[in-house]
């Protein structure tokens, strides 16, 4: 069975300071993975890393069977990992078909097209020609993630898509992760709500510090195992 | 009369200063990238006319697009094998190794062309001009450089606003980070900003040259004169810029009127005068 991502051993540093100890993951064909841990456990590091962002020349990190460590982070995007990134960023000065439009940078060909991702968020439909800063956060939500789905990616990274926005609007958002992975596409997740997490999942890792410290299907995994893992609350 | 004339000759030379004023505006703009060479990139352009037409022999038609393809193209691996190494998120490294290009460029000039000014002539075009009056004429060489310009911005306008590669070039304007989470090479685009801000700097050098003298010196001041436009338009505007170049320019004419002198410092003052009331330049972008 080949991994569509896999890390082993994955650390990563920022100056002296370490990240990262030591990940190993993985994510199969079409799977969801979510990512839970406190803020500063090393998550959007973690994606980060993955998506060439962070140097990670010499370490093992293979995605589709390839290596594809240190590589640049357009060269993994070509290879179809995208990564919706935490804060949204779109582009200020773009409009908001143009942001997806320039999602389509790696000329990846496949089902999400300019029209399909408006189908799959008709809100952006009347609001193609404004400016991504007249939108509101969860429609600006919406083009970061049509935008990441322009390279018709076989893995999404989607970092803190309901970060700031009402419940509501969160579960808008949601709704379109079964139409993306309807398509064979595969997500990693990662999210502050632990509910979402576990009822979007198939299966779940909790970061703590810059390590694993739980992994497993939801089913798998009791309240007070999660607690722990999360906050650490017991010392080994 | 007098003053019409002076507006009008004023515009003319502030289509060549918006051009000056294009390409460093748009390397500022899309990486931060200051360019102190600037000016001595537009007198090696036209240098480069120069050996085109008098030592080669070529039409000066000709010789500018040759002239423009080079310079974009030389622009293009410039970025890619040397200034892309600077780029940071200081903006001084680039404004270092940029000094001293300018440096090396005009002394380089100097031992090949020696300190005499030259000028490229432009055949008939030289002395031909339109009557509009009794006391006005426009010379035909000023009103096609002129028309050059306007036509030069309305494409860069034409590409930033209306393809894919506007469209890369104004995200990484506002984001470069993710940029190559979209699949596209950072690497790459900025090279692709500065061949065009190069084929832009090599169609006004090669004006300057059948304008006006040239020496390997003059870099500097016209580096000045861009920045002053940039400013005075304000930055990420492109039309701002045409603007920024005209007010420049006949505010030179009209000082070149009260006295010869007084030409280069009515410029100066005129930019003072804008930074003074309109810091962000009158048609700055919010």
């Amino acid at each position: 069975m080949t991994k569509l991502l896999e890390t082993n051993n994955l650390t990563a540093f920022y100056g002296d300071f370490q990240a990262l100890f030591g990940i190993d993951f993985f994510v199969e064909p079409g799977e969801t993975v979510a990512i839970i841990g406190a803020n500063g456990a090393g998550k959007s590091t973690f994606l980060r890393a993955v998506t060439g962002m962070r140097p990670t020349r010499g370490q093992q990190i293979r995605f589709d069977g390839r290596p594809i460590a240190g590589l640049s982070p357009e060269r993994i995007h070509r290879a179809g990992l995208t990564m919706v990134p935490e804060g949204r960023r779109l582009f200020a000065s773009l409009s908001v078909e143009e942001n997806l439009l320039i999602g389509a940078s790696g000329g990846r060909k496949g089902h999400w097209t300019l029209d399909e991702v408006l189908v799959l968020f008709p809100a952006l439909e009347e609001r193609r020609h404004h400016d991504g800063a007249e939108l509101s956060g969860g429609q600006q939500q919406m083009v970061a993630i049509g935008r990441a789905l322009m390279s018709n990616p076989k893995l999404l990274l989607c970092d803190e898509i309901s970060l700031g926005l009402a419940p509501k609007v969160v579960r808008e958002i949601y709704a379109a992760i079964p139409l993306i992975r309807a398509r064979g596409t595969a997500l990693v997740v990662i999210e502050q709500d632990i509910q979402q997490a576990l009822k979007v999942a198939d299966r779940v890792y909790c970061f703590q510090e810059g390590r694993v410290t739980m992994t497993g299907a939801p089913a798998e995994l009791s309240l007070a195992q999660i607690k722990h893992a999360y906050f650490g609350t017991e010392t080994a | 009369m007098d003053l019409l004339n002076l507006l009008i000759q004023g515009t003319l030379l502030g289509g060549l200063y918006a051009l000056f004023a294009a390409g460093l505006a748009l390397m500022f703009g899309v990486m931060r990238f200051i360019n102190i060479a600037h000016g001595d990139f537009i007198v090696v352009a036209a240098y480069l006319l120069l050996v085109a037409v008098l030592t080669l022999g070529l039409h000066p038609l000709v010789g500018i697009v040759l002239v423009t393809v080079l310079m974009g193209a030389i622009g293009y691996l410039g970025q890619r094998v040397l200034l892309n190494r600077v780029l940071d998120d200081d903006i001084l490294p680039p404004v270092l190794v940029t000094f001293g290009l300018s440096i090396i460029l005009q002394n380089a000039l100097m031992e090949g062309f020696s300190a005499d000014s030259q000028r490229v002539p432009a055949g008939s075009f030289d002395t031909a001009s339109i009557a509009l009056g009794p006391d006005i004429a426009i010379g035909l060489l000023p009103l096609a450089m002129f028309l050059a310009a306007i036509g030069v911005l309305g494409v860069l306008h034409y590409v930033f606003f209306h393809t894919h590669l506007g469209r890369l070039l104004r995200a990484t304007a506002d984001d470069a980070e993710i940029v190559p989470l979209m699949g596209a090479s950072n690497a790459h685009t900025f090279a692709l900003a500065t061949a065009i801000a190069s084929a832009v700097v090599a169609i006004a050098g090669t004006m300057l040259a059948m304008k006006t003298n040239f020496d390997p010196t003059i870099g500097p001041s016209r580096l000045l004169f861009a920045f002053e436009a940039v400013i005075i338009g304000g930055l990420g505007n492109i039309w701002g810029v045409l603007a920024g170049g005209i007010i420049l320019g006949v505010a030179q004419a009209i000082g070149a009127q009260i006295d010869a002198g007084f030409q280069i410092l009515a410029g100066h003052i005129a930019f003072l005068v804008v930074l003074a009331l309109r810091p962000r330049g009158l048609f700055a972008k919010s």
